[in-house]
């Protein structure tokens, strides 16, 4: 015992969470050995390149104490959100979207920020009274949940939108809103369904939507993506066509491999039992981050870090969702395994979140 | 922390309602998992063998057709960027019977070297069985035959035809053409960032340098698709539709290839550049640079060892001088120094000065030597021009004051990009109070302009920066924009851009051009002139100054002795001339770094350009141009 009780004091002065960091780097692994697989040795390097770079910020993050955090919080929640109207002025446009803004040296995506910022806002605002939240200061939080959200829906992002308002209601849930409201809530998103499609909803939007519903409709055309990608996964079986064998993914098929629909060209490679494998880690790392949320201090630290993992958990389960089929094509990536710099430095950075509240820890409170 | 209480906050109670939800929440997200599992157990077990048949029958296929690069003419139609076929050899190995051996045959046949057996098995040990390898990039047309004649005893093993760019004329345009060579990381997130990437699939290359990289868009068109209905492996069974690729639209230049070989043979060994422009219309005529280097070796894929010779030079043939080279520009720019004197009233067309063969800074002992060490005795603005008098050019700019200088000389484009169709320029060094206070945190001292007032100091500029203010000038300040493009040419039409000509410089006289401008024709024209000796006996009227300028600052009161300083030290030589006088047709700029006095080196090359340009008018005259 004497071991692993200093060994855990090494990761606890780094403060670095040792089950979470294993679990990372599992899927770091299966994301350069899908990414081998499809894009080879140029792919591989440039995501090493990342990888290193969200790491070190994950590193960087867990060394700031949570009061950091909260005293800071209101200030970057606004200056992002006067950034995400910044974009929509004068953005910078890449495929089709408005979501950079060029700062001249680099471009970079409010919206990124806003995925950190606004769990931590509506801990904030909502710790400030005492739990269970009321239905005062449940209304004023979900404000501050929607502004932002259309915001990046304008550009449009629905998926990073949909991230960024799960983020804040998942505080809002925690925080012991009760049920009734929580039931109102959903009656009034389900009535605000049809204006969405009607009024909000662009034309490609409501096209991805209408392909999950009846993709074999129209094969070549807007449900292609949909059926090959199902087709990868189907085909792949119980074990797999093997490591770099995967004809659906090698032969070009599947469309978008080293980003959303990754998770198809791993299904394919690795069947049925790489599946329960990967999300076996998931839940490992999903499961360690809300004990963690549960052995944190206070109200604000145990909101941040509960919203932090379970906006993780609505990445993997929009991703796998839309790849095979269950959900419309938003463009969310697997987290941490899909290719992609700002996504990966974002989930990493939270990461660094959990890490630095479960490391910072004042011992002389003991209840 | 402050806190707004209402009411006294129950830790373990908050503590046991967050542990309650946290609990609902992660039996919800057993169950959301739940239905993923039973979605993928439906789809990966139950619907396995429909999916794997699909996976099977899985034929129709998109392919990117890749469209073919422009091609690049010079003004006579000369082609100087083409694109040639070559061949490379490829196997898909599972296509073969005994790679193995078939591999051994092979490289008895075509001579294959260790290398490239041995980069082979390493390129099939990382590759996918049903994907075609490489085993030789380039074959000569007898590789090409030898092996087509013994084909039937290769299964698997096919000759593949690809379009390959090539510069004919290998080093005489590298610094106008650029290059194109392979997409690397960073070429493909720009296209990525431009959201381009449909447009480049299938394609390997990209223009890196030049008009190759400012045309980019132009040259490169739109791929085709090709649907194509293929077997489980990938094997293409017949076509279904095709839609073919639009080609990259075909440019040509303004340069003249005659000029342009002839400028680059009077650069010799020389370092250093000549530029050749329409006074006109900006057209560039000739645009060299050189040291230069054959463009072709990096479409291919240079060697590292080759690049980092290039790279190390001493020479940096890298570097496009002509557009990147920062020089004083020593004498050359006293005709606008004598301009904005007279439109500020500070000389008169009669202004004399004494000139003993220094000056003095008023009120200090700071003395600027003359280059002329006896001095040119009483001198008007003509004269100062003809002879380059310094003492003249010292007295008027330290009348002026660098707070006038800086802006009239930007109107003429320096310390700007001259707006040349190639992206690698520098805009150089104007500089000015601000200019000397973020770069050294220092004030701006008399001495400074002092310096300034005769192109030396901080001051320095690009050739083609040079050209243009001497084209401007010799149009009495209309904005002469240079460009290397002269049309775009596609099947369907023809397009020429037209660049507006406006006034840029005003003066309250146009006294005052004409005598800027008399003063440089006397420079070739009057037996006092620098570069009288040159130009004395030229048939048409030219106007020109000449420049010599330090590389190494030479201490007060020292004398320069070309003998005693080594070769890199030397001045640079440098002259900017346009002719015929009356009504000006060319402007040459001629640059030669560390080759001494600019009269005696520069301009003599700067007469052979002239000789040129007006032989090949008067004999285009008679032969018609050949039709593109």
């Amino acid at each position: 015992m004497v071991s692993t009780q200093a060994q855990k004091s090494i990761f606890y002065r780094l403060h670095i969470d040792p089950y979470l960091l294993l679990g990372l780097l599992a899927l770091m692994s299966i994301s350069l050995t899908v990414l081998y697989s499809v894009g080879g040795y140029e792919m591989l390097y440039r995501q090493v390149t990342r990888l290193a770079i969200a790491l070190t910020a994950m590193i960087v993050i867990a060394q700031i104490p949570p009061e950091w955090y909260q005293r800071w919080t209101p200030a970057i929640f606004l200056i992002c959100v006067l950034l995400l109207v910044a974009v929509l002025v004068m953005g910078h446009t890449g495929k089709g979207a408005q979501r950079w803004l060029d700062l001249g040296f680099t471009k970079f995506q409010p919206s990124e920020i806003m995925k950190l910022i606004m769990p931590l806002m509506v801990a904030y605002y909502v710790s400030q009274y005492t739990l269970p939240t009321r239905f005062k200061e449940g209304f004023i939080a979900l404000l501050l949940i929607v502004i932002p959200t259309l915001l990046i829906a304008k550009q449009p992002d629905l998926g990073t939108s949909i991230l960024v308002a799960s983020s804040g209601i998942f505080v809002l849930f925690l925080s012991g809103i009760s049920w009734l409201y929580i039931g109102l809530a959903l009656a009034a998103v389900l009535a605000f369904i049809p204006i969405l499609w009607y009024f909000l909803m662009l034309d490609y939007q409501r096209g991805r939507v209408l392909t999950l519903l009846n993709p074999e409709a129209d094969p070549l055309g807007a449900g292609y993506h949909i059926i090959q990608s199902k087709i990868a996964i189907g085909s792949g079986g119980l074990w797999g066509k093997g490591w770099m064998q995967g004809t659906q993914s090698q032969l070009e098929f599947l469309p978008e491999r080293h980003t959303d629909f990754i998770f198809s060209v791993f299904s394919e490679e690795f069947g049925f039992v790489g599946v329960l494998l990967l999300l076996s880690i998931y839940l490992l790392i999903i499961g360690r981050g809300l004990w963690i949320a549960n052995q944190a201090q206070d109200a604000f630290t145990k909101l941040i870090a509960g919203s932090i993992i379970l906006t993780f958990f609505v990445y993997v389960f929009v991703n796998i969702g839309m790849v095979s089929g269950l959900l419309p094509v938003v463009g969310v990536p697997l987290p941490i395994v899909s290719f992609g710099g700002t996504s990966i430095v974002t989930l990493l950075a939270g990461f660094g979140i959990l890490m630095s509240i479960h490391t910072h820890k004042r011992f002389n409170i003991k209840r | 922390m402050k806190r707004k209480r209402n009411s006294i906050r129950n830790h373990s109670a908050e503590s046991a309602l967050f542990v309650r939800r946290s609990i609902v929440f992660f039996l919800g997200i057993l169950f959301v998992v739940g239905i993923l599992v039973t979605n993928l157990y439906y789809l990966q077990i139950n619907s396995f063998n429909t999916y794997k048949t699909r996976s099977n029958a899985n034929r129709i296929s998109v392919q990117t057709v890749p469209p073919n690069r422009g091609l690049i003419y010079d003004r006579n139609g000369v082609i100087l960027a083409e694109n040639r076929p070559v061949y490379s050899l490829q196997v898909i190995p599972n296509k073969t019977k005994h790679l193995q051996s078939d591999i051994e045959r092979l490289a008895s046949l075509l001579s294959l070297s260790e290398n490239e057996l041995s980069d082979f098995k390493s390129k099939s040990r990382h590759s996918r069985s049903f994907k075609a390898i490489t085993i030789r990039d380039q074959l000569t047309p007898e590789e090409v035959a030898k092996f087509t004649v013994n084909q039937h005893l290769f299964r698997g093993f096919s000759i593949q035809a690809n379009l390959k760019r090539f510069y004919p004329f290998g080093n005489a345009f590298t610094h106008v053409l650029g290059y194109i060579a392979k997409i690397n990381t960073r070429d493909l997130e720009k296209i990525e960032e431009r959201g381009e990437r449909a447009r480049y699939q299938g394609t390997h290359y990209i223009g890196k340098l030049g008009i190759e990289r400012y045309y980019e868009d132009i040259l490169h068109g739109q791929p085709g698709q090709r649907q194509v209905e293929v077997d489980s492996w990938g094997k293409v069974i017949r076509t279904l539709s095709f839609t073919s690729p639009v080609p990259g639209k075909d440019i040509k230049l303004n340069i003249d290839i005659n000029l342009q070989l002839k400028a680059q043979e009077l650069l010799g060994d020389n370092r250093g550049s000549i530029i050749l422009m329409d006074a006109r219309n900006g057209a560039v005529l000739s645009l060299v640079s050189a040291p230069s280097y054959d463009p072709n070796l990096f479409v291919t894929g240079i060697s590292q060892k080759k690049y980092q010779e290039l790279l190390e030079s001493k020479d940096r043939p890298l570097i496009n001088r002509a557009t990147q080279g920062r020089y004083p520009p020593a004498s050359t720019i006293k005709p606008q120094m004598a301009l904005l004197a007279l439109d500020e009233k500070v000389i008169t067309e009669e202004t004399k000065i004494f000139d003993p063969g220094w000056w003095i800074v008023p009120n200090s002992k700071r003395r600027f030597r003359d280059w002329k060490r006896w001095g040119h005795g009483l001198v008007d603005v003509f004269h100062a021009i003809e002879q380059s008098c310094d003492t003249f050019f010292y007295d008027t700019s330290y009348k002026l004051g660098i707070d006038r200088i800086e802006p009239f000389m930007r109107l003429f484009g320096f310390g700007e990009y001259s707006g040349l169709d190639i992206a690698e320029e520098t805009k150089a060094i104007m500089p000015s109070r601000d200019w000397k206070r973020t770069r050294f945190n220092q004030p701006w001292y008399d001495g400074d302009t002092i310096s300034i007032g005769i192109g030396q100091g901080y001051w320095t500029v690009t050739p083609i920066q040079l050209t243009k203010a001497t084209a401007m000038l010799s149009k009495r300040g209309q904005n002469i924009k240079p460009h290397i493009l002269n049309s775009i040419i596609s099947a369907e039409e023809t397009i020429t851009p037209e660049y507006e000509v406006t006034q840029a410089v005003k003066l309250h006289s146009q006294r005052y051009w004409d005598v800027a401008l008399e003063a440089m024709q006397g420079v070739t024209s009057k037996r006092r002139g620098t570069a009288y000796r040159t130009f004395g006996d030229a048939p048409y009227t030219v106007a020109g100054k000449s420049g010599t300028a330090q590389v190494i600052n030479i201490k007060e009161d020292e004398v320069y002795d070309a003998d005693k300083i080594s070769e890199r030290h030397r001045d640079n030589a440098m002259f900017v001339a346009f002719a015929p006088f009356e009504s000006p047709e060319i402007v040459v700029t001629v640059v030669l770094e560390n080759a001494g006095g600019g009269s005696s080196n520069a301009a003599p090359i700067a007469r052979e350009l002239f000789d040129e340009y007006f032989k090949e008018k008067t004999s285009a005259a008679s032969t018609p141009e050949p039709g593109l």
